[in-house]
């Protein structure tokens, strides 16, 4: 257990403890009010260097990572694999020598492999990485930024800061997390956050989408998705990975949506307060309902604003460490 | 030939007594408790060893001919001799397969200009692909005794019941890799809780132990002979040893990884330990080690399968499965037996006269091409001898291994007991751990 990523890489969330998790938390809302300035850039990473490795498409992470890197002055090496030498058949250990011959502080890396960042890790131990999602694996800055989402919202209801509420909310907190487990990188890091963090995790799924041994993790597997709707007060929904071949796990789609889709008519069985959370790229139709994504209790176009501030606290807290302070 | 006098070892023969055996002209021609050494005769100090039969592993992976970077029929069988092996058995899934005569006889032709004997496990099934039966009696003639279509169990049932049809009154053996490829699923490790964390598709148990279930009823239905390769779960082992209780030809192998690895090692996404079966949770490799202990192995194999470096850099999903064996099976053998308390005899039982008996390389099976293995040292037989030292300690290096390939899983670890001396086809092969 990482009590903080102070100058670690962040390979994944399973091993933060709640300390860690709430560091990066609070971090990410000193961050808040620079991407509300007019000039939304401070020198915390002045002279740093960057890269940005995706593997794998990607809009909102790459645009959210590189955001936040520019927004703290570090200078950004974007290598747009299809157009690389790995085309070529470059391996893996032959690109991050070639960017690292560059000189760089830290790499942002999305694979479509489970394990890549951390096997790029070993690579080049001097340089600190981020997980941008690895394969089935993890996406360690989605499950902070809707963790962070969630306290946000809360602390603004009850009148106070994240800040000042630190993991407080997090206590007992009912958190439902719907669809494609079993394939879903998200899933597995936001379980393990909203569990360090305190709350309690349900998990809605057919059979085929939860993963092997389920039993075993820190979750219930809901018996009831109504009953447990009714239950909840944040609905994480999961996109349907039709790229990973999700096609045989479920008879089709629409079955799918019948038993596992928030649809409109499942949707008032909401309470009022229950939060919605959805990673993006949204299939609308297929695990949530148009008009369900653009309820007011949807805080989907939060969660990718809270995206900019919160990787800008992990790249502060992984490259810069402890040398630097923030707003410096 | 040369002549030989290994001096006061533990001779674990048929029965395991403190003595001397004498090697000239390429036989054993003496064992008693004390032998008077003839002149000119090269005498091997033997104290605190154990002198056995050469090793025979069922299962190694030559790679030769296609891929030559990872190893080499020589390669491969100097790693061998290093590891205390006299005979080896050359698997077929080679780049081409080793499905015809003309194959088999390059690796039998270059195996014999080695200093070790390499037989050669011919494919079931034209180009290994699972779908028209190789000329199994055409290879037979040249001696071949094993079948396999390994890195892949033959998935058609009534293929599988052909072949082993087919196979029988050709007194050959067919050698299974047992998972159902389908219920594998292209997955890259154990399916359980680890594989569900590391978000890595799993190989289910069930997998392996399905095609045990189905390979023992055709087995009883045919009356053919299989024998099973790296049986890694603790159920199929039980299946294997229950059938050949019942009395029907079958025979299993674990291997060295599987009864000492467990699968957390792939936890940090190491491809090394990347293999086929996988390494399983650590309730199998206790059943394996148990199984071992008791008796009920019949054999020990390598599983050995050199990958150049390059693959196994790759993400954990898209390398090769595969680890080396060669050089560290005998002294894994010898701790999972019980280190100091471990039973010479079942030692030998395991790395040599079980596996000897599969293969059919021993005196009474007559084999073409090669010479006897797995004896029981008396006189007359050939000189295939190991000379196994169980209180040398090492640490593995994989820089200093013989193999041409780098990926052995045990990289920094320190074992306990090391071959000093292979005696093959009568020559001194490996003397004081050293090739000469």
């Amino acid at each position: 257990m990482l009590d903080t990523i102070r100058g670690s890489n962040l390979l994944t969330l399973a091993d933060l403890s709640r300390d860690a998790l709430v560091e990066v938390l609070d971090t990410a809302e000193s961050f808040v009010e620079v991407n509300q300035r007019a000039i939304k850039k401070v020198p915390t990473l002045k002279g740093r260097v960057v890269a940005s490795l995706f593997y794998e498409e990607s809009t909102r992470t790459r645009l959210s990572f590189e955001t936040a890197a520019k927004r703290l002055s570090a200078d950004v090496l974007s290598l747009a694999v299809a157009s690389s030498s790995v085309k070529k058949g470059e391996s893996l250990r032959d690109t991050i020598a070639t960017i690292d011959a560059l000189g760089i502080d830290g790499v942002i890396m999305r694979h479509q492999s489970s394990g890549a960042a951390q096997q790029v890790s070993r690579y080049v131990p001097h340089v600190r990485v981020i997980n941008a999602g690895d394969g089935l694996h993890q996406h360690p800055t989605q499950g902070l930024l809707d963790a962070f989402s969630v306290r946000q919202v809360l602390a603004q209801r009850r009148g106070t800061t994240g800040l000042e509420s630190g993991s407080e909310l997090f206590q007992g907190l009912r958190v439902l997390l719907v669809g494609d487990i079993r394939h879903s990188r998200v899933a597995r890091s936001d379980i393990a956050a909203f569990c360090a963090l305190g709350a309690e995790v349900r998990v809605a799924a057919p059979g085929t989408l939860l993963p092997d041994e389920i039993a075993q993790w820190p979750v219930t597997v809901s018996q009831n998705f109504d009953e447990a709707l009714e239950w909840a007060d944040v609905v994480g929904l999961l996109r349907l990975q039709r790229e990973r071949g999700t096609g045989s796990f479920v008879p089709s789609l629409s079955e799918f949506t019948a038993t596992y889709g928030l649809t409109v008519e499942r949707a008032r069985r909401l309470r009022p307060s229950t939060l919605i959370m959805h990673p993006g790229p949204m299939n609308r139709g297929v695990e949530i309902d148009s008009r369900v994504a653009d309820l007011p209790a949807a805080i989907i176009t939060r969660q990718v604003t809270n995206g900019v501030p919160i990787r800008m606290a992990v790249l502060y807290l992984t490259i810069a460490g402890s040398s630097v302070e923030v707003g410096q | 030939m040369s002549s030989f006098l290994l001096r006061q070892g533990l001779v674990v023969g048929v029965s395991t007594f403190i003595g001397d055996v004498l090697v000239q002209d390429g036989q054993i021609s003496e064992v008693a408790a004390h032998v008077e050494a003839p002149s000119g005769v090269k005498v091997i100090d033997a104290t605190g060893c154990w002198v056995g039969p050469g090793f025979v592993d069922l299962h190694t992976h030559l790679r030769e001919p296609g891929r030559e970077a990872a190893e080499t029929i020589e390669s491969g069988a100097r790693a061998a001799a290093m590891g205390g092996y006299t005979a080896i058995v050359a698997m077929p899934n080679t780049e081409p397969a080793l499905d015809n005569v003309s194959l088999v006889s390059y690796v039998l032709d270059r195996g014999a200009r080695t200093p070790i004997d390499v037989a050669v496990a011919g494919a079931i099934t034209v180009g290994r692909h699972g779908e028209l039966l190789a000329p199994l009696a055409e290879m037979a003639a040249l001696g071949v005794r094993l079948f396999t279509d390994d890195g892949m169990g033959v998935q058609d049932s009534l293929l599988m019941r052909r072949a082993l049809t087919y196979a029988r009154p050709l007194g050959v053996r067919l050698a299974q890799h047992c998972e159902d490829d389908r219920l594998a699923a292209g997955g890259s490790m154990n399916e359980g809780v680890v594989s569900a964390r590391l978000g890595l598709v799993g190989r289910p148990a069930l997998a392996e132990e399905l095609m045990v279930l189905r390979d023992i009823e055709l087995v009883r239905l045919t009356g053919g002979a299989v024998h099973f390769l790296h049986l890694s779960t603790a159920r199929s082992l039980a299946l294997v040893i229950a059938a050949r209780n019942e009395g029907l030809p079958v025979s299993g192998e674990v291997a060295p990884h599987h009864f000492t690895l467990d699968e957390t090692a792939c936890e940090d996404f190491d491809a090394v330990f990347k293999v086929h079966p996988p390494l399983r949770p650590v309730a199998d490799v206790t059943a394996l080690r148990s199984a071992m202990v008791a008796g009920l192995v019949d054999a020990v194999a390598t599983d050995h399968a050199p990958h150049a470096p390059e693959l196994k850099d790759l993400p954990f999903d898209e390398a090769p499965a595969g680890m080396l064996g060669l050089e560290h099976a005998a002294a894994l053998t010898y701790e999972a037996l019980g280190g100091q308390t471990s039973d010479p005899s079942q030692f030998f039982s395991l790395m040599s006269r079980g596996p000897a008996r599969i293969a059919q390389l021993r005196a009474q099976d007559r084999p073409l091409r090669h010479g006897s293995h797995g004896g029981d040292l008396v006189a007359g037989d050939d000189a295939n001898l190991v000379i196994f030292d169980p209180t040398i300690d090492w640490t593995v290096q994989r820089e200093a291994l013989q193999s041409r390939a780098m990926n052995t899983p045990y990289e920094g670890r320190t074992l306990h007991g090391r071959v000093r001396t292979t005696i093959a086809k009568g020559e001194l092969v490996v003397h004081e751990g050293q090739l000469s």
